[in-house]
């Protein structure tokens, strides 16, 4: 009787605590802030500045969420997370949502429980040569020394592609983007291999970037996004259509600027659904109606992020490439806000 | 003979030569160069090899220095400047030094972690000088409370409880350890948790006395979190590996057994792997939003790892006094206490002092392996956010430079103290 009572009770506390957890939605609201994991450093994509204030590609998706769910952009704490620690510190819930230049891969959506939500930039691994090398195109590249970070997925996408194309190439293994770096001006290697974005990011770097090309040929598929723990797909929803949110701005013409006029009522239909006017698409996913107008006014959409951190006019100079809009032919594509 | 008298000689000398110089060769500048320069062939070519190799190098070294660019807002604008010239883009330096050396410590409150570095020196110094008043010893028990409320702000509370906590203890010890050592420490620790646990409802409840705006752990870093570490966990791994050295060399089974074991499982483990424990491991058997601080985690490892080296060198000057130290302590009628505290353990910690250091020096720049599990150390600092901002993305040498200069400074510090200490202790035994 009395072992009876015991484990009714522990069953009671079970089912009590399971329904006390409270969602990552309701934690976020209680807590103030978004706990947001992002790179500890990488090249326009996120780095705090001299006043210790995050800035970059990757950041502006927090700051964006931070906004649709608190209303505002600053209320993010950034958990600035290594390549070895990114998984663990998501899955132990110490952040609420990973962006940070993470590949959507097929093991790490499945084995490790995860959600990748959406994809914020497609990358590739590209090469990088010296325009005197006098090559066009990688398949060129024939007897090359290639270096390579070792101990990556480009290493086994560089020997992929070789192999397809039944040419052979001398690695030079290198441990990091500086070593590489030195290695390739150095002469130690006449091409140099990873992220197509890295590439840019490095010719930035150096004293005459003129004098450098990336290689059309991308030899692998990079698609980056951000991501969050399996277990709460409202949570997950929330962050997903903050992200199309933003594509979905740019592909109808609503910037930071004039996201606070269109809000007041247009004749696009879809404007008005998505800034909160129609439809009451907010309620849907526990989120004020202005929710969307919010994460465009902090940060802007997609075309104004990529252009403020890595676009045509900073340094790192990328092109929208596959990441322009479907309209553009890129592949950027946000569902219908219906 | 008689007829060399004065007469017969055309010269007589009547007062001594006056000494004159040695031979040019045989003195000053000359004589040094000769004797240690160029005293055989094999030196000589030597020496001229060693000029030419210094010379190559000061012709890289000191344009790079002196051409340097102080004043620019990006490694495109110090190209510009350099027009070409060799010269080192040190405007990183200007633009980014209190990220190097506070790390995201809030910028208006700088002077704290400066005032806790001076007062570090204050409290150092009666137990680095042995010749200052003991009294200053009271100073150097307090400063670990300072400067956790210096450096981490909060209520003045916390560590004033914490503190008091301490003392209670102590009373309570020193009351009973007249009956026994094990009542008396057992005593003491159970009045310290009480008085802890007592305190946690005053100081709850008035968080606010005499506060300093709070710093989380995640904002302090560059080289004051180097220091930090080094520092803190030095001090508590010397205490601990002098118990675990003595602990492995007990007659008593049990104390042996895991001082052994706790020594070799530490040592055969990479402080790399401790820290990810420390970062990654805990994360998965705390539970989620708990708030284990991650500075401290590391602390504990690090001092682990740091306390079981410390040990084995610590072992190493007890097996280097005779015998007879131990039987003379014996002899006089000393407990074990009594005879480890006066005649063992200083003898055995002086001749340790170089091992000590060794350790000291190399822990201090293992904390720059903080950086592999995401916390910005002065490495991770210049590897994460400096060079990953489009502005100093390309800047290695000069920031790495700096780097080393800085852990320079200190470890030779340290060294250059060491020595002093030996000379003052005379280990050498003349």
């Amino acid at each position: 009787m009395k072992k009876s009572i015991f484990l009714g009770t522990l069953t009671v506390a079970g089912l009590l605590a399971g329904a006390a957890a409270a969602t990552t939605l309701e934690d976020i609201k209680a807590r103030g802030t978004l706990n947001c994991g992002v790179n500890t450093g990488l090249v326009g994509f996120a780095a705090p500045d001299a006043n210790n204030n995050w800035q970059g590609f990757d950041i502006d998706l927090c700051k964006a969420v931070a906004a649709a769910v608190l209303g505002d952009a600053d209320a993010v704490n950034y958990v600035p997370l290594t390549g070895k620690t990114r998984f663990t510190a998501l899955a132990a819930g110490e952040i609420d949502m990973l962006s940070r230049n993470t590949t959507w891969t097929f093991s790490r959506d499945n084995d490790l429980k995860f959600e990748f939500v959406g994809i914020n930039y497609y990358d590739g691994q590209g090469f990088l040569v010296p325009k005197d090398l006098g090559v066009t195109s990688a398949k060129d590249l024939d007897q090359a020394t290639v270096c390579i970070q070792t101990g990556t997925t480009t290493e086994l996408n560089l020997a992929d592609f070789f192999r397809s194309n039944g040419i052979s190439y001398e690695p030079v293994p290198i441990e990091t983007n500086a070593e590489a770096i030195q290695q390739y001006l150095a002469g130690a290697c006449d091409t140099y291999t990873t992220d197509a974005s890295g590439l840019a990011a490095t010719r930035a770097t150096f004293e005459d970037p003129s004098a450098h090309v990336v290689l059309p040929e991308i030899v692998s598929k990079e698609p980056l996004g951000p991501l969050v723990r399996h277990g709460d797909n409202e949570w997950g929803d929330i962050v997903r259509w903050t992200l199309n949110a933003l594509i979905s701005a740019e592909e109808l013409g609503i910037t930071s600027a004039n996201v606070a006029e269109l809000a007041g009522g247009t004749d696009n239909p879809e404007i008005n659904r998505m800034l909160g006017n129609e439809g009451g698409l907010g309620e849907m996913i526990g989120l004020s109606p202005d929710w969307a107008k919010n994460a465009i006014a902090a940060v802007g959409n997609y075309g104004e992020i990529f252009e403020r951190h890595i676009g045509e006019n900073t340094p790192i100079g990328l092109a929208r490439g596959l990441n322009a809009q479907w309209t553009d032919g890129g592949l950027m594509y946000s569902p219908p806000f219906r | 003979m008689s007829d060399t008298h004065a007469s017969s000689v055309a010269f007589v000398r009547e007062t001594a030569i006056e000494p004159a110089p040695p031979p040019a060769t045989e003195t000053g500048l000359i004589k040094w160069v000769r004797e240690n320069l160029f005293s055989s062939t094999m030196n000589s070519i030597l020496t001229v090899l060693s000029i030419l190799a210094v010379y190559y190098l000061l012709t890289l070294l000191l344009p790079w220095i002196m051409n340097g660019v102080w004043d620019a807002s990006s490694i495109r604008e110090c190209r510009e400047k350099l027009d070409g010239a060799t010269g080192g883009c040190f405007a990183v330096l200007a633009e980014r030094w209190h990220q190097l050396v506070f790390g995201r410590y809030p910028q208006d409150s700088y002077w704290r972690p400066m005032l806790a570095f001076v007062l570090m020196f204050a409290a150092f110094a009666p137990v680095l000088f042995s010749n200052l008043p003991r009294k200053l010893l009271i100073g150097t028990a307090l400063f670990p409370f300072v400067a956790y409320w210096l450096v981490w702000g909060g209520s003045v509370l916390v560590p004033v409880a914490v503190l008091l906590g301490f003392v209670a203890g102590y009373l309570v010890y020193s009351r009973l350890v007249d009956q026994s050592f094990a009542m008396g420490f057992v005593g003491g620790v159970v009045a310290a948790i009480l008085f802890w646990w007592a305190s946690g409802f005053v100081v709850t409840e008035d968080a606010s006395f005499m506060s300093l705006p709070a710093v989380e752990s995640r904002d302090i870093g560059g080289f004051m979190l180097n220091l930090i570490l080094g520092v803190v966990c030095l001090s508590v791994s010397l205490p601990l590996g002098i118990a675990l050295a003595l602990g492995r060399q007990s007659s008593m089974p049990i104390i042996k057994f895991f001082s052994v074991i706790f020594i070799e499982f530490i040592r055969g483990v990479p402080l790399i792997t401790l820290l990810f424990v420390a970062n990654v491991v805990l994360a998965y058997f705390l539970p989620p939003g708990s708030n284990f601080d991650l500075i401290l985690r590391v602390m504990i490892m690090i001092t682990l790892f740091a306390s079981a080296y410390i040990a084995e060198v610590i072992r190493g000057g007890l097996a280097a006094l005779p015998r007879g130290q131990y039987e003379a302590g014996d002899s006089l009628g000393l407990d074990y206490s009594q005879s480890m505290r006066l005649i063992i353990l200083p003898q055995a910690l002086k001749i340790s002092i170089p091992g000590i250091v060794n350790v000291a020096v190399g822990l201090f720049k293992d904390t720059t392996l903080v950086s592999v599990i995401s916390m910005f150390d002065l490495v991770g600092m210049v590897r994460g956010p400096i060079l990953a901002s489009t502005d100093w993305n390309g800047v290695y040498w000069e920031l790495f430079g700096f780097a080393a200069l800085l852990f320079f400074v200190f470890c030779y510090g340290i060294s250059q103290y060491s020595q002093w200490l030996e000379r003052q202790l005379q280990t050498d035994h003349r």
